[in-house]
């Protein structure tokens, strides 16, 4: 997985309460049976104006002057709820976001994020006001800087916030590891739990 | 030894390793669901490590999300039309088949929604835990089992692992008091569980449904309620089993028999909340005000009883999707005209779901300018409604009657609602676009779906029933 440290670059503003991961990727987009092919898809009941065209609406944040290059993404509360397709954060991934600022998460999204290499922070839905506010003045000239070692979120105007994330989502982010790997360190205690689980519960198997 | 939670003992009795504060539980999976949208990239990563299926006496794989509703591509000889869907179904009988994953497959008679054919086959047991890369997997929690949705990175985990890699969610109490009134079924009650909790309400929760309403409820019902948990950003909902559970269980294909069924029965009455057990919240609704229900904007949280309004003011948010809609503050539900109505989805695609909608649809026509799409959620559901002549009903009313699948429910198969028209959906979740861009999506029960489809209005069900 791609290593995260720390990032500086334009952040788009689409700060709604509940943009849901059938809003993030239609149905339609999911095509693809690898992680790749997915971009164009991102987004897309928003960011085009005819049914599965490709023609760009000009309203859409990420159409608009001053976005392009936007590697950080500004959200609203429950970013992320619905469908566990983890299609929504490849697309994103593959779009080029590597952080998603929102106020709370769906905790499937936020884990998705996490293993897929994009840094999902929780900041004040207050926070993200401001500094949607000062991005929305000049995007191109208002990059926002999102520093996991340092654990900080800021602007150039000086605004900054502690960036809260578990020890264990942080570690995986900044050295780019693989769950199952660290899953298979326990080998032996999940085999001893099977032998045992198969003694006493010996229904469970099909 | 402390009171427990349900959710507590399904827990900790699957812990291979607790959690700190610096790492998560390493959780032990009994059993995992795959189908073929979220597991072709899950299967890539196995090869590309030269991993195996750590076990295969727990995997169980099937096709449902972007198969065919119609006959002529399931039995008929006739190839998948859709590439994308054809693509997806191949690339899982051949991961299946290199994999040595049981496959239930296209044509098998056992085939249907994942979260219909798990229950169905009796592979979902109190007690388990359960995943699939879906997040209606709340759906199981009905036999009080543990299951919840992952994405497709943790489906690689767990067919490489067996295990998840989990932080303790927090426990939600969700008690419903008195019995809902006739015509009111679990389907409203769900959506006005979600109407009071909010879209977000459950976030970090799993849900403890338990009541006398839920006590009441059947099998099929209970399913219903657990399977909307996540609208309610739940991680899983969960109903004690009892007598009802046993009942249901008893005799299916993968359900232990004999000496096994009395050891398993033991341990499953083992498993309801203590008395006493603390959550870390707790939701009280009276079953017995509830009405039909029906959603009016583009969450599950955007609800009200069908004989309400539309909410007078609301925030951006609400004039969103009152535009998305093309509805007006403070309109009234009831009366507003439809244009397809979707019968079906792990939410209310069960034999006692197609009953209730052949209950309005017998002797009566699907009005003009209406269409009506019935997708049973199993092979096994479409048998059973077609030995009780379900399925004459349906068609001498006018209605479309299918092969199983998810249908229009998320519109991959190709089974979708054009844009700006209007759907009352027994499906779960009504956000823009899910039934095909634009589409204006209503949930609502199954029988409340019937009766917009003959009447062609919102209508109360309970003025066709009486």
């Amino acid at each position: 997985m791609r290593k995260f440290t720390t990032l500086t670059a334009v952040a788009a503003p689409l700060v709604r309460a509940n943009v849901d991961t059938d809003a993030i990727i239609p149905s339609r987009e999911m095509k693809a049976v690898s992680k790749t092919g997915l971009a164009e898809g991102l987004f897309a009941g928003w960011r085009y104006i005819e049914i599965g065209g490709r023609e760009p609406n000009p309203e859409f944040v990420l159409n608009r002057p001053g976005y392009a290059g936007a590697r950080i993404l500004l959200g609203g509360e429950n970013f992320g709820c619905g469908s566990s397709r983890e299609h929504a954060v490849w697309a994103l991934a593959e779009y080029g976001f590597r952080a998603v600022i929102a106020p709370s998460f769906s905790p499937i999204f936020y884990g998705n994020c996490v293993r897929n290499g994009i840094v999902p922070v929780k900041l004040p839905a207050q926070a993200i006001a401001l500094l949607a506010a000062a991005v929305e003045r000049d995007p191109a000239a208002t990059p926002l800087t999102v520093d996991l070692v340092a654990r900080k979120v800021g602007a150039p105007d000086g605004q900054s916030y502690d960036l809260p994330i578990e020890a264990e989502a942080r570690e995986m982010l900044l050295e780019g590891l693989d769950g199952i790997d660290l899953t298979l360190k326990q080998r032996a205690a999940i085999e001893d739990f099977h032998a045992r689980d198969r003694a006493e519960r010996p229904w469970i198997y099909l | 030894m402390t009171a427990r939670t349900m959710f507590e003992k399904v827990w900790s009795a699957h812990e291979v390793v607790q959690e700190t504060a610096d790492t998560p539980a390493v959780l032990y999976i009994d059993l995992h669901l795959t189908h073929e949208v979220t597991s072709p990239q899950a299967f890539s990563v196995l090869r590309a490590g030269g991993l195996p299926v750590r076990r295969l006496d727990r995997t169980v794989a099937t096709l449902d999300h972007s198969t065919p509703t119609d006959r002529e591509q399931i039995f008929g000889g006739v190839p998948i039309k859709l590439e994308s869907a054809r693509k997806q179904v191949e690339q899982l009988e051949r991961n299946a088949a290199e994999f040595g994953v049981e496959l239930i497959g296209l044509r098998s008679d056992k085939r249907g929604i994942v979260h219909i054919i798990g229950p169905e086959l009796g592979l979902t047991q109190p007690g388990k835990t359960i995943v699939c890369g879906d997040s209606h997997t709340s759906t199981h929690g009905a036999f009080g089992a543990l299951a919840f949705g992952i994405g497709t990175t943790e489906v690689g985990h767990v067919l490489a692992t067996q295990c998840l890699l989990q932080r303790k969610p927090r426990t939600c109490a969700v008690t419903v008091n008195g019995r809902l009134p006739a015509g009111v079924t679990a389907k409203d009650l769900v959506l006005a569980i979600i109407g009071r909790m909010g879209v977000s309400g459950g976030t970090g929760h799993v849900l403890e449904y338990r009541g006398e309403a839920i006590r009441a409820l059947s099998m099929e019902e209970r399913m219903t309620v657990c399977n909307m948990s996540i609208e309610a950003g739940a991680r899983a909902g969960m109903v004690a089993p009892d007598e009802t559970t046993y009942a249901y269980l008893k005799g299916r294909p993968r359900v232990p028999q004999g000496e096994a069924w009395d050891r398993a029965l033991a341990e499953w009455r083992q498993l309801p909340s203590d008395p006493g057990a603390a959550f870390d919240r707790e939701v009280v609704l009276d079953a017995s005000t509830l009405e039909p229900m029906i959603t009016w904007g583009t969450n599950p949280g955007m609800v009200a009883p069908l004989s309400g309004h539309i909410p007078s003011s609301g925030d951006d948010v609400f004039r969103k999707a009152l535009d998305y809609m093309g509805f007006e503050p403070g309109e009234p539900l009831a009366g507003k005209k439809v244009d397809v109505v979707f019968v079906g989805s792990c939410t209310n695609g069960r034999l006692n779901d197609l009953r209730e909608v052949a209950r309005i649809l017998r002797g009566r026509r699907v009005a003009r300018g209406v269409t009506m799409l019935i997708v049973p959620g199993s092979q096994q559901v479409k048998r059973e409604a077609e030995a009780e002549g379900l399925d004459q009903v349906f068609k001498s009313a006018g209605a479309d009657w299918r092969e199983s699948g998810c249908s229009m429910c998320l519109g991959m198969n190709g089974d979708t609602v054009q844009a700006g028209k209007y759907s009352v959906s027994t499906s779960n979740r009504n956000f823009e676009g899910r039934q095909g861009k634009g589409a204006r999506t209503l949930l609502a029960s199954p029988a409340t779906a019937a009766a917009a489809a003959v009447t062609g209005f919102i209508t109360d069900p309970r003025e066709l029933l009486s």
